[in-house]
């Protein structure tokens, strides 16, 4: 076959610009297509924590284990108990996450309590900013997320946590986090820690629902964040936290 | 324009190398970044969907109620009201969506340890939530001699 310079020249063209078209096709129509009835851009989440409320029972960290699969030894979310000295220096326990409950204390010359931890789901997410792969990111309706196809298991995610709530996952070698129970709550169900919570310590909450209950509830309570000074955006806000909690 | 031509024909060659170079690039790249990535950032959207895969373990206050009223019933009257069904039985999602529930029969809870968890006095528990020192409170006796689990009360 007799190939010219004009023709070779041309065809190449008509290649090039084939195959951007092409692209930019796959872009906007090869999109997947919208999960049924659930909008992702009506929804932003967060969890109410009440300080006051937690018992220690370790319900939410069993629940927790048993709705994800988490590995043992591995925790998504996790009870701490303070005791803390008039020097607000603060003695912390958490035997195996509380996962087993807490050995009974009642020493009473220390104040103590439970702090409840999980994922906080920041808006501004240290552990996204590293991930050099795209693997973790901030769903549209606010969840801090891992793309197990994506994820490397290079640990960025993991260091940059300022609330160690990452890890790697012993099975899969890729990060692993609290999803915020994300299959169950854009089905319309709670979270699996706010389901089995005896007390009604953990609430998740919708930011965007106009009808949620946590609207009321951030206006006549005083909340705080862990670690404002991280600028993390952290959306899992505690009632009634003490200065002494990391 | 034909001397031109003629003169710059060694340029053509590196052009059409280059060209089919990008188009080569730009077809590989369609064919292995996955089509959501980018719809929302800088990530495969596809993902959301692939973790809403996962399966459901605790079925829900809504899903136990629908067929336990009685039980539902006395625990409303009583002080465990707000305590859902699955913060004690478990989770029950197996139970709840099989075709035949009964053939799923959750097991009973272990009541030995179960009220404990909770009840068991601890300094770091809120004050005005009920607690007891077991070994002293029932001698040993199981708490359901004397409590009814879903309405306490004795």
């Amino acid at each position: 076959m007799e190939l010219s310079r004009r023709d070779l020249f041309a065809a190449g063209g008509k290649l090039l610009i084939l195959a951007s078209v092409g692209a930019t096709l796959e872009q906007i129509t090869g999109a997947a297509p919208p999960s049924e009835a659930y909008n992702v851009a009506e929804h932003w989440w967060g969890m109410l924590v009440d300080i006051d409320k937690c018992i220690g029972c370790g319900n939410c960290v069993r629940a927790c284990s048993k709705e994800n699969q988490v590995p043992q030894g591995y925790f998504r979310t996790w009870v701490e108990r303070y005791q803390v000295g008039e020097d607000q220096q603060p003695h912390v326990d958490s035997p195996n996450g509380d996962i087993d409950g807490f050995p009974a204390d009642t020493r009473t010359d220390v104040k103590s309590f439970f702090v409840p931890k999980l994922c906080n789901q920041c808006a501004e997410s240290p552990c996204v900013q590293v991930c050099p792969v795209g693997a973790t990111f901030v769903s549209p309706d606010g969840v801090v997320l891992v793309d197990m196809d994506y994820c490397l298991g290079c640990r960025y995610c993991i260091q940059a946590c300022p609330y160690g709530c990452r890890y790697l996952h012993p099975e899969t070698n890729t990060a692993d986090k609290c999803t915020l129970c994300y299959h169950r709550i854009t089905q319309g169900l709670t979270t699996a820690c706010c389901e089995a919570c005896p007390t009604g310590a953990r609430q998740l909450v919708d930011f965007k629902n106009p009808k949620d209950p946590v609207h009321e509830y951030m206006r006549n309570n005083k909340v705080q964040i862990l670690k404002p000074y991280m600028a993390t955006g952290a959306k899992v806000y505690y009632k009634d936290l003490d200065g002494s909690v990391r | 324009m034909r001397q031109f031509l003629r003169d710059s024909g060694h340029l053509v060659r590196p052009a059409v190398v280059l060209i089919v170079g990008i188009a080569a690039f730009l077809l590989i790249r369609t064919a292995l970044i996955p089509k959501a990535f980018g719809q929302y950032g800088h990530y495969d959207a596809a993902a959301l969907d692939r973790i809403r895969q996962h399966p459901v373990s605790f079925a829900g206050q809504d899903a136990c109620v629908m067929c336990h009223d009685d039980q539902a019933k006395a625990r409303a009257a009583g002080k465990h009201a707000h305590v859902s069904c699955e913060a004690c039985h478990g989770p029950q999602a197996a139970h709840a969506n099989a075709d035949d529930p009964s053939a799923h029969k959750p097991a009973l809870p272990d009541v030995a340890n179960l009220c404990r968890r909770c009840h068991e006095k601890d300094a770091a528990k809120p004050k005005d939530f009920p607690q007891v020192v077991t070994a002293e409170h029932s001698g040993g006796a199981l708490c359901t001699a004397c409590h009814q689990p879903h309405n306490p009360h004795l």
